[in-house]
């Protein structure tokens, strides 16, 4: 099988993922992700001629809501899995923005 | 220097709608609510939320693209914008890349240099992001996620400005579009329009252009004016030193008035744009197009011949009263609650505008009661106060919003025609400015003035100047 995916791209695919792979698991992911091109190159080979292009998964559209506030405040509820907590707020590790 | 280069602009707008409730869910987006009391599962990214899209944001930017010459994309969808960063909950942003809402308009600005189309290359919408507090004392950071889903539209324009002047202008006019739709306030020091300034510069005549630079954190027009000569200027030295310009994301510090690189190229995000699932396709019909057409509230340059039409006022208001989205309302409301359209137009251009500009405060920040105005014109009108009293009171009413009748009687401001105690008063001033009787005696018409100033004083502003000036002349 030839090999398409190359070390540096599965490193940058990590860092995407914000996922930090050892040598193991790197190989795996690897012969994971051949797999999966090899499965397009499959229907690549189908006859898609006449086929207009797909831009959604689904054949529904225009699904809308009102503008009107349902929601009231939930904050006791939504803070109930956050790791640290402050003030109302999520805690998180030191970010600059 | 500077006339050997053309400097070359494009603009990103953002600008956040304003709907009761969120882009994708049923939270509210009223501002300054206490931290995360305005969250759900969808906006704080909770796996198997399922958000769904809010009509009023798409028909609020379906009217800004109509009013700014735009194509509307007949078959729309969401795509996810992939990045990791605290203040994004589900790390991606929900927004448009391929088949954004709006395509292909302009706006037509006119400076001294005259007329010219800024072309809008799209307007697509998506959700805003949360808001991170940082501790500097824990070393931690806070996210509030009450912004986080707020819908926003971004106005992306061609590279199609040449100067600061034409920057400004264009955004002056897109911002009053936008506030006459009612889409939005547009406010920049609030953060409800921001605008990032994409610039580079090339030697004037060569065809290609220059590397650009990305500007943030622009929070007013001035703002952006400095942040486009200083950019302008370090990229040209830059060449001149035969350097070359780095594509990178600069922030604009307006206290030092210089700004400083945030990222480059090299770091720059991979976005992974894909499909939005969740989002189902939006069909566009002719019909929906002529509503939304049908709907749009009175223009500016419409109102502005309605106000010289209907209110008699010169074409001089009806330029300046146009020229705020809010001063309108205010106008409007005065004049129906029986105030005379051109006396109303004066507090409005003259005062108004005075105390805006002294105290450094926006249009939209104007928070008194047009009755309160109307009250106060009927009370000069009637002779009650004169027009001193009138400016004092009126800045009351400005700050505080007080009643002005109200006001007015309890402070004993009513002007004051009493002869025998004006008498009384014109005697003391008199007495005490001899030189002056003397000088208008001998011809200084100038020392008239300033005895009926000194009268006014002593009556703390509030004498009946007409009977001032008889009662003066009689006892000089």
């Amino acid at each position: 099988m030839k090999k398409r995916i190359s070390n540096e791209t599965i490193e940058y695919i990590g860092i995407l993922s914000k996922l930090e792979l050892d040598e193991t698991e790197k190989e795996q992911a690897v012969s994971d992700i051949e797999m999966m091109l090899d499965f397009f190159d499959k229907m690549s080979e189908l006859d898609t001629e006449d086929v207009a292009p797909m831009s959604h998964p689904m054949a529904n559209n225009n699904v809308f809501r009102e503008d009107v506030v349902t929601n009231g405040d939930m904050r006791e509820d939504m803070l109930k899995n956050a790791p640290m907590v402050l003030d109302g707020m999520f805690g998180v590790p030191k970010t600059f923005g | 220097m500077l006339s050997k280069y053309d400097v070359t602009i494009g603009l990103e707008v953002h600008v956040e709608l304003a709907t009761k409730s969120k882009i994708f869910c049923g939270c509210s987006t009223a501002f300054g609510a206490k931290p995360n009391t305005h969250t759900c599962p969808v906006c704080i990214g909770m796996p198997g939320s399922l958000p769904v899209l809010n009509k009023k944001v798409l028909e609020y930017a379906m009217a800004v693209g109509l009013a700014t010459n735009c194509d509307i994309t007949r078959f729309s969808k969401f795509d996810r914008k992939n990045y990791f960063y605290p203040d994004n909950p589900q790390n991606y942003q929900i927004s448009q890349l391929y088949m954004p809402i709006c395509r292909n308009g302009f706006v037509e600005i006119n400076t001294c240099a005259g007329n010219k189309k800024i072309g809008i290359h799209e307007i697509h919408m998506e959700e805003d992001a949360g808001k991170l507090i940082h501790d500097e004392i824990t070393g931690n950071s806070y996210v509030d996620y009450n912004r986080s889903g707020v819908p926003l539209i971004e106005i992306v324009t061609e590279p199609d400005m040449s100067s600061e002047v034409e920057v400004v202008t264009f955004l002056e006019k897109l911002r009053l579009i936008i506030q006459y739709l009612e889409a939005s306030d547009c406010k920049l020091n609030e953060g409800s329009m921001r605008v990032d300034v994409n610039l580079s510069v090339k030697k004037r005549g060569e065809t290609e252009l220059g590397t650009r630079t990305e500007m943030k954190n622009l929070n007013s027009f001035k703002a952006i004016t400095r942040a486009i000569e200083n950019e302008a200027l370090r990229q040209i030295k830059l060449l001149e030193k035969g350097e070359k310009i780095q594509l990178e994301t600069r922030r604009w510090d307006d206290v030092k008035g210089e700004s400083y690189s945030m990222r480059s190229k090299e770091d720059a995000r991979d976005y992974r744009y894909f499909p939005e699932p969740d989002i189902m396709p939006i069909v566009i019909s002719n019909e929906w197009i002529n509503d939304i057409k049908y709907k749009q509230p009175e223009l500016r340059d419409e109102k502005m011949q309605r106000y010289i039409r209907e209110y008699s006022i010169p074409k001089y208001d009806a330029d300046i009263i146009t020229s705020i989205k809010h001063m309108t309302v205010i106008f409007e409301k005065a004049v129906e609650l029986g105030g005379n359209p051109k006396k109303v137009s004066n507090y409005l251009m003259g005062e108004t505008m005075r105390l805006l500009k002294e105290r450094n405060m926006e249009a939209e920040d104007i928070s008194f009661s047009p009755v309160n105005l109307v009250k106060l014109i009927k009370l000069v009108d009637e002779g009650v106060i004169n027009g001193t009293t009138a400016k004092e009171v009126f800045e009351k009413i400005f700050n505080e919003d007080i009643e002005p009748i109200e006001y007015v009687e309890k402070n004993n401001l009513k002007m004051q025609s009493d002869e025998s105690w004006l008498q009384t008063v014109i005697e003391q001033v008199i007495a005490a400015n001899n030189q002056s009787v003397c000088d208008y005696k001998n011809g200084k018409e100038r020392a008239l003035g300033f005895l009926i100033g000194q009268i006014m004083k002593e009556t703390k502003g509030k004498a009946n100047p007409a009977v001032v000036k008889k009662l003066l002349l009689e006892n000089l």
